[in-house]
């Protein structure tokens, strides 16, 4: 993408921004619309109607709710550490967009074709914690301190298991590229990694299993690291008050929700890249069949964001069915349960994909 | 060199989303462990008992209304039977009738924003909206019946402020058909949730004797496993003639007195609530529903106690008439302030997070811890 922008422009400045205006653009109309569907996801699954007034079933709703709190005065505490307290959400937001320069939305369209992408995304997905933290810190509220210390202590945990299973899948298909990853997987669904990837053979069938655990192992630390129910402890509403944002108000307070956001459709585009195939079409290409070639990455941003979404949507359904986990017992899922799993699933996938 | 190290206090209130209302509570934290709790009541304190003595016999029952808000009938309910016990009047059939129905719909109706709100406090959302979907079909055969969705002044000494609508008796036939399928829906996505019983299986126990101990009455006496019930124990208005089972905590989850053996009580009442209703609404006798009483009502000198089971334990009215319109004194056994006291001895040595689950265990309501 880059490479095209710069052989086009020929100039490093420019294309360097387009580059990054790109994912920044499409996390805000996703954000947009995403805050809108779980409104109304939660409304339809709580027998109610949700928003309906701002426009046709109140599809301008966050629009509205946007520029409400743009107009909002920008209150700090008196008390609070100023410079950490702005920091702070510029941090978090910046953590979860840098995530978007790697992830490829379709063979076309990504901000840097880096190698090793997956490990990256894995790194700088870790900012969020810093920025959490100085928030908690700098709200100087016992309340925003103590959501800060809990989601500093899950996300690090929850790091772990993900961190074994993106091995695994690293061990597995023998590199660090999300692109060529997604490449590996190619059109139609029975190639994709969860279903033992494009290889037929016995070590497909062996591997389904395997691989379902590891997917599971994944979605379920991810929502940890996203901090969404049942392991919304840091911003546990009923106990924290809203959590390390209590004290924001206005537009850094919506740079967390922002942020939040983008982080749900990010961990959710590295699920699918990992085991659905990425932007491959499950059921092969319009654009091969009609033989028209620029079709095929429109028909993978598509595919890609579908993905996504479905994923953000089963993360909304959860939020709005579970009751929330404890502390302990969050810690006690993580490291009983999710990483001796990962560990012996690794042991088995590399078995398994040696024979 | 040790480093120093000092235990955290955390104000909890007047103003957070779980403590029920304007209470505060005095947290001593070591790290997220509770060392102690101090519960500061007064934040809703209305002076109900002083208001009493300046109000005739009849103007106190709006006060009553105001104590526990999510139970005014039963408030009502109380008082009207403290009075008519004072006065020495009985009340004609239809009216203790309607009395217990209504005193059970409203059992049901507090119930279901006990449960909802617990949901609420262990982080589930759905099942409160769920609860109070159903919570509005009562109010709406109470607003059908009295005009009135929260605070009725519906029983009036010696009768009822209005007979029921001739819609009542189906609509409520109707609702009980729908509400029960409700309550295993409400089940399924709350009380047998994995995580949910992971949250309040074996935490706060209270033992028996403890409860005792304190006082504490309601579906958290019975939760520690006590079959205790006035309308059972001792029947007041016509309960006694009705078919029903007093549900005790069972330890099925966990130990017996935990936070879900608390919560599941509470469920459970609610079936045997609309058996009561059921068997009650079919057996309504024509009549009138107000006794003849004097115009203006002077009991007699004497004192009187008079105890119902409200939906959150014993409420008890204590009135002392010195044989003028005006009550000398009317002293309220609130159950949630009662229950409210026990708080402490369960928290202690849990996580914050347990607090809230122990708190909307007890399901106070400050407007009658503070009256």
């Amino acid at each position: 993408m880059y490479q095209l922008l710069y052989n086009f422009t020929g100039d490093v400045i420019i294309s360097t921004i387009v580059v990054a205006l790109i994912p920044l653009t499409i996390i805000l109309i996703y954000a947009l619309f995403a805050i809108w569907l779980e409104r109304k996801v939660s409304a339809h699954m709580q027998d109610r109607l949700g928003p309906m007034r701002t426009g046709w079933h109140g599809w301008l709703q966050t629009i509205a709710d946007m520029i409400k709190m743009i107009q909002k005065e920008d209150t700090i505490a008196a008390e609070a550490d100023k410079k950490l307290f702005n920091i702070a959400p510029v941090l978090v937001f910046t953590g979860s967009f840098a995530a978007y320069a790697a992830i490829p939305f379709s063979s076309a369209l990504i901000g840097s074709e880096i190698e090793v992408g997956l490990f990256y995304i894995v790194a700088i997905s870790s900012l969020v914690v810093v920025g959490i933290l100085m928030a908690g810190w700098a709200s100087n509220n016992k309340y925003s301190l103590l959501g800060a210390m809990r989601s500093a202590a899950q996300i690090v945990s929850y790091e772990i298991p993900t961190a074994l299973v993106v091995l695994t899948m690293v061990m597995y298909t023998g590199t660090f590229s999300l692109t060529k990853i997604s490449e590996m997987q190619t059109p139609y669904f029975w190639n994709w990694n969860i279903l033992g990837g494009p290889e037929f053979g016995i070590t497909k069938f062996l591997l389904i299993p395997f691989m379902i655990v590891a997917a599971s192992i994944m979605f379920i630390s991810t929502l940890a690291e996203v901090n969404r129910t049942p392991f919304d402890i840091p911003e546990a509403e009923s106990e924290l008050v809203a959590g390390y944002f209590t004290e924001y108000s206005g537009m850094k307070w919506g740079m967390f929700m922002l942020a939040e956001y983008a982080n749900m459709l990010a961990v959710s585009a590295v699920v699918s890249i990992l085991f659905f195939g990425g932007y491959q079409s499950p059921f092969g290409y319009l654009g091969n069949l009609l033989n028209i070639k620029w079709l095929i990455p429109f028909e993978q941003i598509f595919w890609f964001l579908l993905k996504g979404l479905i994923l953000v949507f089963v993360q909304m359904w959860l939020r709005w069915t579970l009751p929330r986990l404890r502390v302990d017992q969050l810690m006690t899922v993580c490291w009983k349960y999710l990483i001796p799993y990962a560990v012996v699933n690794l042991i088995f996938v590399g078995i398994i994909s040696l024979l | 060199m040790a480093l120093k190290t000092e235990t955290m206090i955390l104000n909890m209130g007047p103003q957070h989303p779980s403590t029920h209302g304007v209470l505060r509570l005095e947290l001593e934290l070591e790290g997220e462990l509770i060392k102690n709790v101090k519960p500061h009541i007064g934040y809703l304190h209305r002076c109900f008992e002083k208001h009493a003595e300046a109000m005739t016999y009849p103007q106190v029952i709006p006060y009553t209304d105001r104590m526990d808000y999510l139970a005014s009938m039963y408030n009502n309910f109380g008082y009207v039977l403290a009075v008519e016990k004072l006065l020495g009047i009985q009340v004609p059939e239809r009216v203790e009738y309607i009395r217990v129905i209504m005193g059970e719909l409203q059992r049901i109706a507090s119930h279901l924003v006990a449960i909802g709100t617990y949901g609420l406090d262990i982080g589930a959302f759905t099942p409160f909206l769920y609860c109070f979907r159903d919570r509005e079909k009562i109010l709406s055969l109470f607003e059908m019946t009295c005009g009135a969705r929260l605070l009725y002044n519906y029983m009036w000494i010696g009768g009822l402020s209005h007979d029921i609508h001739p819609d009542f008796v189906r609509l409520t036939k109707e609702f009980i058909k729908s509400f029960r399928p409700t309550i295993d829906e409400l089940n399924y996505l709350l009380s047998y949730n994995k995580i949910f019983i992971e949250r309040t299986a074996n935490i706060g126990v209270l033992p028996l004797d403890t409860a005792i101990n304190y006082g504490v009455t309601g579906p958290v006496l019975r939760g520690s496993g006590l079959a205790f019930d006035l309308r059972k124990n001792e029947p007041y208005s016509i309960y006694d003639r009705f078919d029903f089972d007093i549900p005790v905590g069972k330890g099925l989850m966990g130990t017996v007195g935990d936070c879900w053996d608390r919560y599941y009580v509470r469920v459970q009442e609610m079936e045997q609530s609309l058996r009561i209703i059921e068997q009650a609404i079919d057996q309504i006798p024509e009549g009138d529903v107000q006794a003849a009483i004097p115009k203006r009502i002077k009991p007699p000198k004497g004192t009187v106690y008079f105890r119902v089971e409200n939906p959150r334990g014993e409420l008890g009215y204590f009135i002392i008439s010195d044989g003028s319109p005006n009550p000398f004194r009317v002293k309220v056994r609130a159950p949630s302030f009662v229950n409210l006291e026990v708080l402490g001895e369960l928290c202690k040595g849990h996580l914050v997070a347990d607090v809230v689950a122990i708190l909307g265990s007890i399901d106070i309501v400050l407007g009658e811890v503070d009256r």
